[in-house]
């Protein structure tokens, strides 16, 4: 079981200190209040994946590990790639990466997904998937603008629902 | 931070008209946070799904994260035990 305990000194002051009420939900904040039903059950479903473990493919630029308060970009991948096609770049050693290393369903479990929809158990898979980097100290621009650009992009493609995974 | 910067996605995605759902590894930062809906799992840091190569695994914790999707009485964020099946 992961612990603040278990994370490194710096970054658990980091942790300790860090407002995270200023992010918690606020009644004039109607984006911190959404809540949206499932509009059909989940063998009908188009599902999504979303990660924040900063995987790209090859032919993407990485993520970019030096800016101070963080990477506020993202990834999208097609759904039919293999997810051990991604490649990890995490400015956070806050975690042990070997695992991801072994198998990226871990964080993006696009196989399991096409095992359950060859079961029924999903409608469909969507046709693209994002990752972000995660290790974001100052929000701004993913609150703005790189969160509500995936949303639409999942809405454009259809989507019913995300799964979102952190590392 | 990760686990904020996934609550943070997941609440835009959510006021898109999309339902969703969050694994969490930390439940003190996702209690901050509060996601629509949380699925909090016993492993660490970097293993939202379990076990690298652990396919039944990783399709249980699915399975009890997609459980989630019904619940309207958001936040919601429930635990994954080992036990169940």
């Amino acid at each position: 079981m992961a612990q603040l305990e278990d994370i490194d000194l710096t970054e658990r002051l980091l942790l300790k200190g860090y407002p995270f009420h200023r992010y918690s939900p606020r009644l004039n904040d109607p984006v911190s209040m959404a809540m949206t039903p499932l509009r059909k059950p989940l063998a009908a479903s188009t599902v999504a994946l979303i990660t924040t473990a900063g995987l790209s493919l090859a032919d993407q630029p990485p993520f970019d590990t030096t800016i101070r308060m963080g990477d506020s970009s993202f990834r999208e991948f097609p759904g039919d790639i293999s997810p051990q096609a991604l490649e990890m770049n995490h400015r956070s050693w806050a975690f042990d990466q070997t695992g991801i290393l072994r198998d990226r369903n871990l964080v993006l479990p696009l196989d399991r997904l096409r095992e359950m929809q060859a079961r029924g158990e999903i409608g469909a898979i969507a046709p693209h998937h994002y990752s972000f980097m995660g290790s974001i100290i100052g929000p701004g621009k993913l609150i703005k603008f790189s969160a509500p650009e995936v949303a639409h992009r999942l809405v454009a493609d259809g989507v019913d629902v995300a799964l979102l995974t952190p590392v | 931070m990760c686990h904020q910067s996934v609550g943070l996605i997941q609440r835009a995605i959510e006021y898109a008209g999309i339902t969703t759902v969050s694994i969490s590894l930390l439940r003190e930062i996702t209690e901050k946070i509060r996601p629509p809906r949380a699925l909090f799992v016993p492993f660490p840091l970097g293993y939202s799904l379990g076990e690298p190569n652990n396919p039944d695994l990783q399709t249980r914790i699915l399975r009890a994260a997609f459980a989630l999707l019904l619940r309207t009485d958001v936040p919601v964020l429930e635990e994954f035990s080992l036990a169940s099946v």
